[in-house]
């Protein structure tokens, strides 16, 4: 008999690659309709301002120029709506798609150009006249996020001490490769209307924009190619993706609209944008007795469809590994003249792990500790778990459903040989060096439900396909989903396909966000793939003369337990009239809570500001890895992306509210030589309970405590405890810093 | 601004007869008048490398190139790396050491690459770095990037 092969746990190369290596992705831009009509959108240049006229006819006096829409003519489409975490109060804030008589932001859709070529579309939107009378930039508040359990004036009553921070996160976001793009296509044969270029949420955005142009949902479908990094900004609904489908339907031509990299980086969410005055009540020891945080969170100038997501996510998660028996929350919510904001990879933890953090090293230097001694004072131990934190979010009780923080955190140290290294750090200090060291914990979640499904069906070649509702942006959700159907229904990963992101393939699906897929589209999988094994045996038993117990599947073979003649699925297929397949939900009213370290040591750079990360050591735990070098993938990803958030990149405004940062030259991403290599230990000592393989998702735990891990190691080489109070350290910062300003 | 001037681009050794504006890119014209929509564009401003194809032997941003430039040169896009069935080393090698995510950036970065080491086999690891670091990746932290075009410039020099 032959041996049957595991996938999962192993690093199989990806399925994904090949056509990507060749130039055979299919990418938003990729796509074209014969006869299609380029769309260019006429963005306010003016940060707040009342809209006297719009005259397009220079612009529609251009040869090839079809139309210029402005307010007017969208003026029956409602607002773009929230998707997540509505709280009262917001509704009044939703984004139009096109401007509403007013422009709140720089980059705000006024009006869009429809002409036969993109260059002449860009050619006719500058020629589009907008008379917009300036108004005072405003702050607006319009809802306060809160949170919190136990005793707080108790807490700080009874406290040995009270330490106090008031810490800044910069504006910045995930900044993919890829611009957004969409196509739409009206097919009037079979009434129904195409969107390409979908990403992260295809069967939202479909309902979406079937209720928002007034189609059956059914007569509106969305496609997703190839994606060019998602990190929670992409896919989103976005105006321009409705101003397309809109258009297609009006003027029965494809419509096709690829975004520039200026229009990017001002009509993209941005994102993290929060100042927080935090107060932790300590006992003598340095032993947390109640965090008290009010923040100010900037979501720019409209509530898009995270709503509330950002701000309940950073008050929800702060306590992170920590025993805190009082807690209290306050975010509120501003409004203001930037680019509209949303999630950004470890969205809200990115935040508040450095807050928390922070306010842990204060502690330590407070009580006279060092920085790991203050953290495993306060860990919550491993007896405690499933741990009720006592808070909700994203419509879930969080419970840290298992782990072990202090395990984890011996293993970063001893990985990163941190007591040799502070001692290295420490003589090089000597010597006039301005380096140092800092740690961070911090606890993520992810496998956010409620559901998932999936169908499996068996080809009459003996191929497997794989239909999910959820969405790939470029993390390996075919390679690793293909792996657990591989492992579980006994075929090779490579013999299956995973089709994902289409709305006509699958009738629901939630998409691709908050480290979701591999936990809840893989246990679905898993689902849907012992289904179907049962049902292969089950159909094979009568076919082979034996019973169904006496048989299993083995490299795509149906085969004899004691040996003998065996089947091969694709016979199998052809016998069936039925068809081979299985479809299966998995639910989870909770979500799973991956954890991890960072150790970092930096050097400064005296003379320029300039620090260099010298080591980066990253443990994480996320309870089974399905494919560790994926995983270590996402994990050396997320931190390039928290470097940059650390150290570089900013959303920089003029007191006019005029953006600063349009141009990957004012725009700084880390490249090949700000990226350090790294040691990542994947560890797997708690496998989440709450699915049978254990799994809890790794997207974000690389990108989530860097700032706070950067920002403590810069104090060491400073050798001033909680000198770092702002995000992005940038080299002005820094020199100022050090220059005691 | 409109007038369009008939040239011809031989990229991958195919000749492209196309009428293009002036001030039309050369990495429009590859996506979209000859077709070969493995160039990506990610910035328009020369920063990004996604669009970096060869030009008669030298990497170059086809979004800072005019298409009426390169006629008459050699251009060299992702599409003709490989041959047939089997992948250039390059490509054998990012698939390899996982050195692309979404697969944006790397058609730019295979490109870069293969450029700069047909040029210079025996590049340092530091001006290697250096090289690297003119193309952006958003996914893979580099380091993965840097692993894969070390083992390709070794299969390269054989």
């Amino acid at each position: 008999m032959p041996e049957k092969q595991k996938f999962i746990g192993r690093s199989v190369p990806r399925l994904e690659d090949r056509p990507l290596l060749t130039g055979q992705g299919r990418f938003a831009a990729d796509v074209s309709f014969p006869g299609q009509w380029h769309m260019r959108v006429v963005r306010s240049p003016v940060a707040h301002g009342n809209i006297i006229s719009v005259d397009a006819a220079a612009a529609l006096a251009l040869p090839g120029v079809h139309a210029v829409w402005t307010y007017k003519d969208v003026a029956h489409i409602p607002r773009i709506g929230f998707r997540l975490t509505r709280i009262e109060g917001l509704t009044p804030y939703q984004q139009p798609v096109l401007a509403d008589g007013v422009v709140r932001y720089v980059g705000e859709p006024v009006a869009v150009v429809f002409a036969d070529d993109p260059y002449l579309a860009e050619d006719a939107a500058d020629l589009v006249a907008l008379d917009i009378a300036p108004l005072a930039l405003a702050v607006t508040e319009p809802g306060v996020v809160r949170k919190a359990y136990g005793d707080i004036e108790a807490a700080f009553r009874d406290a040995h001490a009270v330490v106090k921070v008031e810490l800044a996160v910069g504006r910045h976001s995930g900044v993919p490769m890829e611009t957004r793009g969409a196509v739409a296509r009206y097919d009037e044969a079979r009434d129904v209307l195409e969107m390409h270029g979908a990403a992260k949420v295809p069967h939202w955005n479909r309902d979406q924009i079937a209720k928002m142009l007034g189609r059956d949902i059914n007569s509106v479908q969305l496609y997703e190619g190839h994606v060019g990094g998602g990190f929670g900004i992409r896919g989103e609904l976005y105006p321009e993706d409705v101003l397309v489908c809109a258009a297609a339907l009006k003027f029965k031509r494809p419509i096709k609209w690829i975004e520039d990299r200026r229009e990017h980086l001002i009509s993209a969410n941005h994102s993290r944008d929060q100042v927080h005055r935090v107060r932790a009540a300590i006992d003598a020891q340095g032993r947390i007795l109640g965090i008290d945080d009010e923040f100010f969170h900037d979501n720019g100038a409209y509530m898009r469809t995270h709503a509330a997501t950002v701000p309940d996510l950073a008050a929800a998660m702060l306590p992170g590994p920590y025993r805190v028996p009082a807690y209290r929350a306050a975010g509120h919510i501003r409004l203001t003249h930037k680019t509209p904001a949303g999630t950004y990879r470890a969205p809200g933890r990115y935040e508040s792990t450095f807050v928390r953090e922070r306010l842990m090293d204060a502690i330590a230097a407070k009580v006279g500790i060092d920085t790991v001694e203050v953290r495993r004072r306060n860990l919550i131990g491993k007896s405690a778990m499933p741990y009720n934190l006592g808070l909700e979010t994203l419509g879930t009780h969080i419970v840290y459903d298992s782990g072990d923080y202090a395990l984890l955190l011996d293993k970063a140290l001893q990985a990163a040989g941190w007591h040799k290294l502070q001692a290295e750090l420490k003589m090089r200090r000597a010597k006039g060096e301005k380096v140092g060291g800092g740690v961070g914990m911090f606890v993520e979640k992810s496998g956010l439900g409620p559901f998932d499904t999936v169908r499996i069906d068996v080809k009459r070649d003996g191929r497997v396909e794989v239909v999910t509702g959820v969405a790939s942006i470029g993390q390996g959700v075919e390679t690793v989903i293909a792996q657990i159907c591989a492992d579980t229904l006994g075929v090779d990963y490579q013999d299956i396909n995973v089709v994902h992101g289409q709305t006509d393939r699958i009738a629901k699906g939630m998409g691709a966000f908050a480290s979701r897929v591999t936990v809840m589209c893989g246990e679905a999988t898993r689902l849907a793939a012992v289904k179907l094994r049962e049902k292969a045996l089950q159909a094979a038993a009568p076919l082979m003369q034996t019973n169904a117990g006496a048989l299993d599947i083995v490299g795509g073979e149906i085969v004899r337990s004691g040996g003998g003649p065996s089947m091969t699925l694709a016979a199998l297929a052809q016998q069936v009239s039925e068809g081979l397949s299985a479809e299966d939900t998995f639910e989870a009213a909770h979500m799973v809570y991956p954890y991890g370290v960072h150790v970092a040591a930096v050097k400064i750079d005296a003379e320029t500001g300039g620090v260099t990360i010298e080591r980066y050591v990253i443990a994480y735990d996320i309870g089974k890895a399905v494919n560790p070098k994926l995983v270590e993938g996402q994990i050396a990803g997320g931190l390039a992306q928290g470097i940059g958030g650390a150290l570089f990149e900013e959303f920089a405004y003029d007191e006019s509210g005029e953006p600063l940062s349009v141009t990957f030259a004012d725009y700084l991403m880390p490249t090949a030589r700000e990226v350090p290599d790294i040691s990542v230990l994947i560890s797997e000592d708690a496998p989440s309970p709450l699915n049978p393989l254990g799994l809890k998702g790794a997207g974000e735990g690389g990108a989530n405590p860097v700032g706070a891990v950067i920002a403590s190691a810069i104090d060491d080489a400073l050798q001033r405890p909680g000198a770092v109070t702002r995000l992005p350290v940038t080299p002005q910062r820094l020199k100022a810093l050090m220059a005691g300003r | 601004m409109t007038e369009k001037s008939s040239i011809t681009l031989t990229i991958n050794g195919r000749d492209h007869a196309i009428k293009v504006e002036a001030r039309r890119t050369l990495a429009d014209a590859i996506r979209e008048d000859c077709g070969q929509t493995g160039t990506h564009i990610g910035c328009e401003h020369g920063v990004c490398g996604a669009c970096t194809v060869i030009v008669d032997g030298e990497p170059v941003r086809s979004c800072l190139m005019f298409a009426a430039q390169a006629a008459g040169k050699q251009i060299r896009t992702v599409e003709g790396l490989a041959k047939g069935d089997t992948l250039h080393p390059m490509q054998q090698a990012f698939m390899d050491h996982h050195g692309l995510q979404c697969g944006f950036c790397t058609p730019g970065f295979l490109m870069l690459a293969v450029g700069v080491l047909e040029r210079e086999p025996d590049i340092s690891d530091d001006d290697l770095i250096d090289v690297l670091s003119s193309n952006l990746c958003r996914c893979t932290g580099y380091q993965n990037i840097i692993k894969a075009v070390r083992a390709a410039a070794k299969e390269m020099r054989k």
